[in-house]
This record gives structure tokens, C-alpha cells and sequence, in this order.
């Protein structure tokens, strides 16, 4: 595959993005820090990438930097197949509650600019003939749920997207695969209380992987996650609003 | 992303937010309440951290904080590769790296840790912090020996890069410094070619201490890998008996021709009731270890299974159950053998029924200013805790290997006396002016600098 990430350098984009790596796959990395990116990289190549793994600028904040960022991965992979985004911003809902400016972060980056940059990429991908746009959602957009009010109002409006996105384009050779994480222990959740079905960031990239390479729509990972979540999303709104789930 | 209601209080800096947690090393024993911060960028979260720890594998307190709710940075999730040299061998990585990622990406391209501890789950950081040493140590030294740099964060902030010729006192006293000259970063070491990916081994059962030695130590001067064990049933002509284990990499032309397996592992999900390990199991167990093994023994064996044979039963600390057990090593100087008869009497004598020893003789001692390794025999011996007895037998045991020249290694220890540590190792003294001269108000310290090196709490 050739592969342009987009959060490749921590959590389970890094997880995901080795892999690839092990396997031989192309890379491009996308993100923030140009210095984040040069060490991923590096790092991915040790363990395998294909030739050299490029890098470019580009902030989830900023959807002026999408275009070009995007344009440098078609130039250094001759054309990317896929498309992964594993970043995103994650605040408690006690934070965004009180912070109406990191509220619009969280919204804009989770929701409308991850829109914006899929966009981008299914242009390119379908102007070419098809391909893999692999996006991390979140469970937290199953269900409205006390915890993550906004976090998964954001997450919700993303997986809708995704499901019409694939519903549409799938038959002219874009596949869109939602992945919808539980609690995955990584950098992003550390320090928050661990919940049980809680997962590792390797067995759940794994998962991911097996869900690109069969085109499967919808994934949750670790695997548990879906038969939790029919659980939840089955609960009677009174049950919700007594909960603190 | 789900999230319970918080109900502990949380720490909220720039370096990040973690909550109150009760923080142990692998023998659960003691344990500590501490802010564990977690995050890809260790540079940032290490900034104002009391202590850096890996996967806490160290038994006792070395990788805690000292007890309040302290800061400690954890480095596991920093764990790029930042460059390798096929050529050379060198690499560096994060200190976050864990062996057995390292083992996993680079055995099958003819690489391998030049020194490797008894389990893989330790990280690249911690190896240096405690200086570790293996069933190589009569050939290849400590794994500080194979280190050539060090990216380092000292306590007043600034992040240096640190080997034997940029700071190279600095340098010494962080090869089994125990992580308190300075928060390790980055680390780049010397890998080793290995001719395939499978070791050859042979075992041989010994019927008592004196011939143990006699082989371990004559099997050194031949095989690379070489290590004993000792189980505590036999008494008087058969004290001491057991199996002398040597190994080598095998040559590609004898090695099996397929790639050893990923081996399977069994977990231990829940701490088991303190009466599982039980004297009566410990010694059938100990006597049908003994029976089972007859002759010499030969052959090809995973690699895993002849560094790691523990590591296949994931969190087998729970076999200890919630008293939590400690782990005796200490090392005695090359004497006649009546120094080490001397130990297992002493060991019987207070201790029971220790699971077994693991006897390993050491080469040359190596660069760390602090590290554990001399020449001499080496002596490991886990132990359940015993409320009143461990801190007893801890002290007689010292007690004798202080006066026998002897020391304790600080990656297991949990119970030793700071007088007594100090009789045992002298060199903490320019160890400790070495460190302060980075660090003059010992910001850096952990639950374990605070018991043996007279560290503020």
C-alpha cells in the first residue's frame, strides 16, 4: 500500500503505522511537528517501510495546510492508495464545558476540519480510480452519554459522515472504514481511571489493519467494543440520564 | 471515549494530568501513591518528574518515587527506533523501547541484544538505570559495557548528551546509577551479530554446591551463555544440587531451518491467595525439577525460552499473591566454595523453602560507577514476604556478605539497611559526589535513594 497518515507519531496511528511499516507498505506522515515526524519516521523505516518515509506540515487546526500537505504525499508516493487520520483532540467533558475556546477546538478539529481533509483526500483517491480512506472515529459518538457530551457530538457527526461517505463512493472504488475505538490505554487516555475492556494500542492497530485490507466498513477495536456498545446503545433513556456511564 | 466519573485528585501541569495511583515494582512490594505521568514525549513529561521508570520490573523500590504523591515520569510509550547501522550494529532508540519489541524487530535480521536481562520486559532506559547483566557476564560484561551514548535530561532541566568522552563521569555514574543522575532519554548501543535465530544448549544435573561451581565456572571458559540453578532440598553432601545450563548461538549451517515460533504465553489475570505457593508445592515442585532432568541434555532451543523460560507466564508475580515477595541477589567474592555453602546454610536455615537459586559467576567489573557486577558468584533467590522475618533474614544475609566483601544488586532489593549498604559498597561515596555535583539538592530520588542514600523524602 502506499499510505499518507495523518497522526502517525503517537498512540495508535503509531501502532497502525508500524505495521505497515513491518509489512513493507509505503509511508508519508502527516502532523504538527516537523520534528515528531522526522523521528517517526526515521523509526519506520528501521522497522521496514518501503524506501524513504516523507513528511510534511499539516494541522488539523489549520485546513489551509490539507491541500499542500496532501499534494506532498501524492508527489513522494506517486499517487497514495490510502488514506489514514488517526488525529484528533480529546478533552474531559468537564474541560470543554468550561473552556468555550478548547471547545472549538475540540469541535472544529474532531468534526468539521477531519471532514475537510477527508474531503481533500476522496477528491484525489477518486480522480484516480478509488482507494482506502481509513478513519478513527470513536465509540463515544454511539450513544449520547454523560462523560463525553461534546467529545462524542463531535465523534457522532464524524461517523455519520463516514457511513453516507462509503454508502456513496463505494461502488466507484472508494472504501471509507470508520473505526470506532473503545478505551485504548495510549499517551491521550493516560491518566484518565481505566474502565474494564480496556485495550492495548497493538492488538487494536492489528484489528484496524485486517479491517483496511478486507474493505470492511465499520470497525470496533478491541472486537468487544461492538457488543458493549449494542449493550449501551439498547438502554432506555432513563437508564442513560441514572447512569453515570 | 468513555470515561468514568474522576474521583481521585488529579495533578494538572504542563508536563500533563495523571491521578493518584498506588505505583509497585514487580514484587508488589512496597508500593507508593505517585502521579505516573505516560506520554509519547518524554522530553516534556520528564521536566520537573522526581523520577523516570519504565515497565517496573525492578523488584522492591528503585522505580518508585518516594511515598506523597510524587511525580514519575513513565517512558514506556516512548519507544521509537531513531537509527540503525546494518553495517555496525549500532542503534538508538527511546529509552521507552522494551526488549522484547527490540528482540522481536531484530532477531530475525540477525541481531540481538548484546546482554539481556532474565526477563524481556524491560525497557532500553532501565537496562542502563540498573546496568543489567546475563547469563553472558563472564564474556561480555554489563549491558553498560555495549552502551556508546545517552541523551539525558539532568535535574536542572538542561538535556544533554552524555558517553565516555562528552561528560564521562556523568556517563559512569548513570550505568547502574538507578535513573538518579539524570532522566534517560535516548540510549544507543551496540548490537550483536547472531549467526541464526535459534540457541544451542546443553544441561547437566550436579549433585551439590561445590560441583555446581566447579562446572559453571569451567563451562565459562568455552560456552558464551552459562548459568545454575539450585534447588533448597538437598542438605549436607547434596546442599546446593541442581542443573549447570550453557548455551551458544548456533551456527546457521546446524540451526534449524525454520524460524522459531512465537511462543505462546500464559497470563496469571488475578493475584492469587498468599497459601498458593506453599512450602509442601514448592518442594514437590523443586523435587520433580530434579527427577525429571537425567543425563545430560542437547539440542536447539528458542531463544525465548532459554533467556526468558519466566516469561511465558505473563504477570507470574501474582503467583505471590498480595504480600508481595522480594528477590535476594547478591554477589560474594571467588572463595575456596565455603562462602557459598556459608549463604545456602544461612538460607536454609532462616528461609525455608526458597523456590530456587540461580547461581551465575562474573567476569570483570565494568564502567558503571554504581554497578552491581564483580568478579565473584552471584546468588538470586525470590522470597514471599514475611511480615517480621524477610526484614530478619534480609539483615543476616547482609550482614554475612558485607563481611565477606560481597554486595546486593539494587534492581531487587527492598529490605536492605542503609548501614549495611554502605558497609557492602563503598564506592557510593564518589558515586553520590558525582551526582550531586548535577544535582546538589538531590531532586532527583526515589523511594530507594531515600532508604539506603539518606535522600530528603
Amino acid at each position: 500500500m502506499k499510505v499518507v497518515f495523518l497522526g502517525a507519531t503517537k498512540g495508535m496511528g503509531r501502532a497502525l503505522a508500524r505495521l505497515m511499516a513491518e509489512r513493507g507498505d509505503r509511508l508519508f506522515l502527516l502532523g504538527r511537528d516537523a520534528g515528531e515526524l522526522e523521528r517517526s519516521a526515521r523509526d519506520l523505516e528501521v522497522l521496514g517501510a518501503k524506501g524513504t518515509v516523507g513528511f510534511a506540515e499539516c494541522d488539523l487546526l489549520r485546513r489551509e495546510t490539507f491541500a499542500g500537505a496532501l499534494e506532498d504525499a501524492d508527489a513522494a508516493l506517486d499517487g497514495f492508495d490510502t488514506a489514514v487520520v488517526t488525529a484528533g483532540l480529546f478533552a474531559s467533558q468537564d474541560e470543554l464545558e468550561g473552556d468555550a475556546d478548547l471547545r472549538d477546538r475540540v469541535l472544529v478539529a474532531d468534526f468539521v476540519n477531519t471532514i475537510h481533509f477527508c474531503e481533500e483526500a476522496r477528491q484525489r483517491l477518486l480522480a484516480r480510480g478509488g482507494g482506502t480512506l481509513c478513519v478513527f472515529s470513536s465509540v463515544a459518538g454511539e450513544r449520547g452519554r454523560k462523560p463525553v457530551v461534546l467529545y462524542g457530538a463531535a465523534k457522532a457527526g464524524l461517523s455519520r459522515y463516514l457511513e453516507g461517505l462509503d454508502h456513496k463512493y463505494r461502488a466507484q472504488g472508494l472504501k471509507t472504514i470508520a473505526v470506532k475505538p473503545g478505551f485504548v490505554k495510549t499517551g491521550m487516555t493516560a491518566g484518565l481511571p481505566v474502565p474494564p475492556f480496556a485495550g492495548e494500542p497493538e492488538p487494536v492497530a492489528k484489528t484496524v489493519l485486517r479491517a483496511i485490507d478486507a474493505g470492511r466498513p465499520e470497525v470496533y477495536a478491541p472486537g468487544i467494543w461492538r457488543w458493549v456498545m449494542l449493550a449501551i446503545r439498547s438502554l432506555p433513556r432513563a437508564v442513560m440520564r441514572a447512569i453515570k456511564f | 471515549m468513555p470515561q468514568t466519573v474522576l474521583e481521585q485528585p488529579a495533578t494538572q501541569s504542563a508536563a500533563g494530568s495523571a491521578h493518584l495511583t498506588k505505583v509497585h515494582g514487580w514484587g508488589c512490594y512496597p508500593s507508593v501513591e505517585a502521579y505516573e505521568l505516560l506520554s509519547e514525549d518524554l522530553e516534556r513529561i520528564t521536566e520537573g518528574a522526581m523520577l523516570t521508570r519504565g515497565l517496573g520490573r525492578s523488584y522492591g523500590d528503585a522505580s518508585l518515587p518516594p511515598p506523597g504523591g510524587h511525580v514519575v515520569a513513565g517512558s514506556r510509550l516512548a519507544d521509537r527506533i531513531l537509527s540503525f547501522d546494518s553495517a555496525t550494529g549500532v542503534l538508538r532508540a527511546e529509552a521507552g523501547l522494551s526488549l522484547v519489541e527490540l528482540n522481536r524487530l531484530f532477531r530475525p535480521k540477525g541481531w540481538f541484544t548484546p546482554v539481556s536481562p532474565g526477563t524481556q520486559y524491560v525497557t532500553l532506559g532501565g537496562m542502563v538505570a540498573a546496568d543489567v547483566h546475563g547469563k553472558n557476564h563472564h564474556a561480555s560484561g554489563t549491558f553498560g559495557r555495549h552502551v556508546s551514548r545517552l541523551r539525558m535530561r539532568v535535574a536542572d532541566g538542561r538535556i544533554l548528551e552524555v558517553s565516555g568522552e562528552d561528560e564521562p563521569e556523568l556517563f559512569r555514574a548513570t550505568l547502574g546509577g538507578m535513573g538518579l543522575t539524570g532522566h534517560i532519554l535516548e540510549v544507543e548501543l551496540e548490537m550483536k551479530a547472531v549467526p541464526s535465530q535459534w540457541i544451542y544448549g546443553e544441561s547437566e544435573p550436579v549433585p551439590n554446591l561445590d560441583v555446581l561451581v566447579e562446572k559453571l565456572v569451567e563451562a565459562g571458559k568455552s560456552w558464551p551463555y552459562t548459568v545454575g540453578w539450585a534447588d533448597c532440598l538437598g542438605r549436607g553432601a547434596t546442599m546446593g544440587r541442581g542443573s549447570v545450563i550453557k548455551g551458544r548461538w548456533a551456527e546457521a549451517s546446524e540451526a534449524p531451518a525454520r524460524a522459531p515460533a512465537t511462543k505462546g504465553k500464559v497470563d496469571v489475570p488475578v493475584l492469587l491467595p498468599d497459601w498458593f505457593l506453599n512450602r509442601l508445592n514448592i518442594r514437590a515442585f523443586n523435587e520433580l525439577k530434579y527427577r525429571a532432568q537425567w543425563g545430560v541434555r542437547k539440542g536447539f532451543l528458542h531463544p525465548q525460552s532459554f533467556f526468558y523460560p519466566l516469561d511465558a507466564i505473563l504477570n507470574w508475580n501474582r503467583f505471590y499473591g498480595a504480600r508481595g515477595f522480594t528477590q535476594y541477589q547478591c554477589v560474594l567474592p571467588p572463595s575456596g566454595g565455603a562462602s557459598y555453602r556459608k549463604l545456602f546454610e544461612i538460607l536454609l536455615k532462616n528461609g525455608g523453602t526458597p523456590f530456587l537459586v540461580v547461581v551465575k559467576d562474573f567476569g570483570a567489573e565494568g564502567r558503571g560507577m554504581l554497578s552491581f557486577p564483580r568478579p565473584g558468584l552471584t546468588f538470586a533467590i525470590d522470597m514471599p514476604i514475611v511480615a517480621g522475618e524477610t526484614q530478619a533474614l534480609v539483615d543476616t544475609l547482609n550482614e554475612f556478605v558485607a563481611g565477606e566483601g560481597g554486595r546486593v544488586y539494587l534492581a531487587k532489593d527492598a529490605f536492605t539497611r542503609p548501614e549495611h549498604y554502605r558497609a557492602m559498597d563503598p564506592r557510593v561515596d564518589a558515586w553520590n559526589e558525582v551526582r550531586r555535583s548535577w544535582d546538589p539538592d538531590a531532586r532527583l530520588r526515589s523511594s530507594q535513594s531515600v532508604r539506603l542514600f539518606g535522600d530528603e523524602p
